[in-house]
């Protein structure tokens, strides 16, 4: 870490999901970030690595955190190439390059804090966010259903994918050891509080709050299997969604490259 | 390669990218534009480079900045449509001081246009496109040979001084084939970028352009499209760190405005008459003195290889001679205010303007209106 003050707000399950991916890496052997590259977009979630972590960091334009990660792990496959976002940089903004990563099978890990809620520019409704809740912009009620953004990458055919929330810490952090070791797309959705932009508004005033929440909110996928449609409503599904490996983008490439490369000499 | 090829303007443009040592191609398909995509994606693997369809042109400028930022020399190509939607990452390579090359063949526009046609009409976007303050260096090929010299170009440029540099080509340059020759590698100037030593820490200004590690080094490299320090560091409340940032990007293109500024001039110091052009449309140009002439008219000409940094000096050299300047341009009116601006009421400064369906400007429109502004000043 760098010696700087960190910005997020008393209670920020940024705080949390920094914590387990640092953890994540210390258990997985590594001593330092040398071999990591962060790329982050814009919101509270991009400043989990960005200037924090002693690491290479590239913050980027809004949503475009996983193209910029798309060219440096090209030319770069051996780095591990990570990139954090919230639900806004990266189900909202950048919702395309999200599912195109996976359906590429490009071999970085994707952490997306979703707090359901536009939280660094003052709590406005997100594609994320439950349906009737209200935010600054949908002062009577947020009237569209929010996104099952593991769903959608799982089936965009990512390799690894998997939803916490920052309750569940312990499975949080083996979810991120599990997706930095796998091959191929891997994606970490952290369902995580804010209490300053979301909580605040819905009778959730702490993080404690937030956090039992959570807690009696979720229901694990095994769980979620033998339940009904409706009583699934507004729960949230904690798990891993799956976990396999196909070829990707960027070992296919190299292949390629090895066999054009012949083909030209021949010619 | 070296020996004289057959080549069409956008298959010049990939060769040379390769030449200039890309390794990294980056675009979504668009017409006029697409070649460029197909070439290098069968020329780069051979080349131990990348070649990718991205999403759309959000996604490919901002694969060509990681790749970058990984230590390869990359570009991407587009037209109009395209180049609209990468202003964004223009904006946060010129920010982030990431070096490439962006390609826009320019069609009719706005919006759609007509997607097949020539136009010039993207001239201003290349200058003002993404929000903020901001410096950019433009070159503008009007031949097949000068669609690889000047992507070489492009490369050194975007190198030395550390800044994304487009490629302004339009479609008729882009599709035409012509007999190009390619130089012995010995003898073409291929620029790479500054690297840091090992002890260095300050990668955004230290020096006016500040040596660029690659990530993966070992450097912490913090990269950043918010106002930062030399460190990389974001100071989004500071003035002093905003202004020291902005005024550095912007003066280490300005001041060296000179060394970048590129043109071929004709009889610039004693001409009667002077057309300023660039592109496609300078083409018509060389015809229209040699008929000038007959009519009994010294015409001199100015024609624009970079766009930006404008050359003020030499527009004026030309104002001070000539009692009258055409500005002919397949839009309508764009470096025709710059000209107007430089020229500042010396002489009067004359339009010529055609657009839409890809019609050129020909020599005999051009005479016409020579022909009919220098009876207007005499």
């Amino acid at each position: 870490m760098r010696d700087l003050p960190l910005p997020f707000c008393t209670g920020c399950g940024d705080l949390t999901i920094m914590n387990c991916f640092l953890r994540a890496v210390h258990e997985l052997g590594y001593k330092d970030l040398n071999r990591f590259v962060f790329c982050s977009g814009i919101g509270c979630a991009a400043w989990i690595p960005s200037p924090h972590f002693k690491a290479d960091s590239i913050h980027t334009a809004h949503g475009r955190s996983i193209p910029v990660a798309t060219g440096v792990k090209l030319v770069r496959p051996e780095l591990n190439v990570v990139v954090f976002g919230g639900d806004g940089d990266l189900a909202g903004i950048g919702l395309s390059h999200l599912i195109h990563a996976a359906r590429r099978n490009l071999d970085i890990v994707v952490v997306m804090a979703n707090n359901m809620i536009y939280g660094m520019t003052g709590g406005q409704v997100a594609p994320t966010t439950p349906i009737k809740i209200k935010t600054t912009t949908t002062p009577y009620g947020n009237v569209e259903r929010p996104f099952d953004t593991t769903r959608l990458v799982v089936a965009a055919g990512a390799s690894y994918a998997a939803r916490w929330t920052t309750f569940h810490i312990e499975q949080l952090k083996e979810s991120m050891k599990k997706a930095i070791t796998t091959k191929g797309f891997a994606f970490i959705e952290a369902v995580s509080q804010c209490p300053t932009a979301f909580g605040r508004r819905v009778g959730l005033k702490t993080a404690p709050d937030m956090l039992q929440w959570f807690k009696g909110n979720s229901v694990t996928l095994q769980e979620a299997e033998k339940m009904a449609e409706k009583d699934l409503e507004g729960k949230i599904v904690v798990g891993e969604f799956v976990h396999r490996e196909f070829p990707t983008v960027t070992e296919t490439l190299y292949e390629i490259m090895k066999e054009a490369k012949k083909g030209a000499q021949k010619n | 390669m070296t020996k004289i090829h057959f080549w069409q303007g956008n298959e010049a443009c990939a060769e040379a990218a390769i030449t200039a040592g890309c390794k990294f191609f980056a675009g979504y398909p668009i017409t006029p534009a697409s070649e460029i995509a197909e070439h290098l994606a069968l020329r780069l693997p051979q080349e131990e480079g990348i070649a990718i369809q991205m999403e759309d042109e959000l996604a490919s400028l901002g694969a060509v900045i990681g790749a970058s930022w990984a230590g390869a020399k990359a570009m991407t190509a587009t037209s109009g449509p395209g180049f609209s939607l990468m202003q964004e990452n223009i904006g946060y390579a010129f920010m982030t001081e990431t070096p490439c090359v962006i390609v826009n063949v320019q069609r009719v526009g706005p919006s759609t246009g007509q997607a097949t046609k020539c136009a010039q009409g993207d001239v201003m976007q290349t200058r003002w496109g993404t929000h903020g303050d901001y410096a950019s260096i433009v070159l503008s090929p009007n031949s097949v040979q000068e669609m690889f010299d000047l992507t070489i170009k492009a490369f050194n440029l975007a190198e030395k001084y550390r800044t994304p540099v487009i490629l302004l080509a339009d479609e008729i340059v882009a599709h035409m084939r012509e007999p190009i020759n390619v130089p012995p590698s010995n003898k073409i100037e291929i620029v790479n970028r500054k690297k840091p030593k090992p002890t260095d820490k300050a990668f955004f200004g230290s020096e006016e352009i500040p040596p660029m590690p690659s990530v993966g080094q070992g450097f912490n490299v913090a990269v950043t499209g918010s106002t930062h320090n030399e460190y990389g560091i974001r100071y989004t409340a500071d003035p002093t760190v905003h202004r020291r940032l902005v005024e550095r990007l912007m003066g280490k293109i300005r001041k060296k405005a000179s060394k970048i500024i590129d043109f071929e001039d004709c009889n610039i110091k004693n001409c009667e008459a002077g057309v300023i052009s660039y592109g496609c449309t300078s083409r018509a140009v060389y015809e229209t003195v040699d008929l000038a002439k007959k009519k009994g008219i010294n015409l001199g000409f100015l024609r624009l290889k970079t766009l930006w940094p404008f050359p003020d000096n030499a527009v004026q050299t030309m104002a001070k001679n000539a009692k009258i300047v055409f500005v002919p341009e397949m839009n309508l009116r764009q470096i025709f205010y710059e000209v107007e601006r430089a020229v500042s009421g010396m002489v009067p400064v004359v339009p010529i303007n055609k657009i839409g369906g890809g019609e050129m400007i020909t020599p005999e429109e051009l005479l016409a209106k020579v022909v009919k502004g220098v009876k207007s000043v005499d």
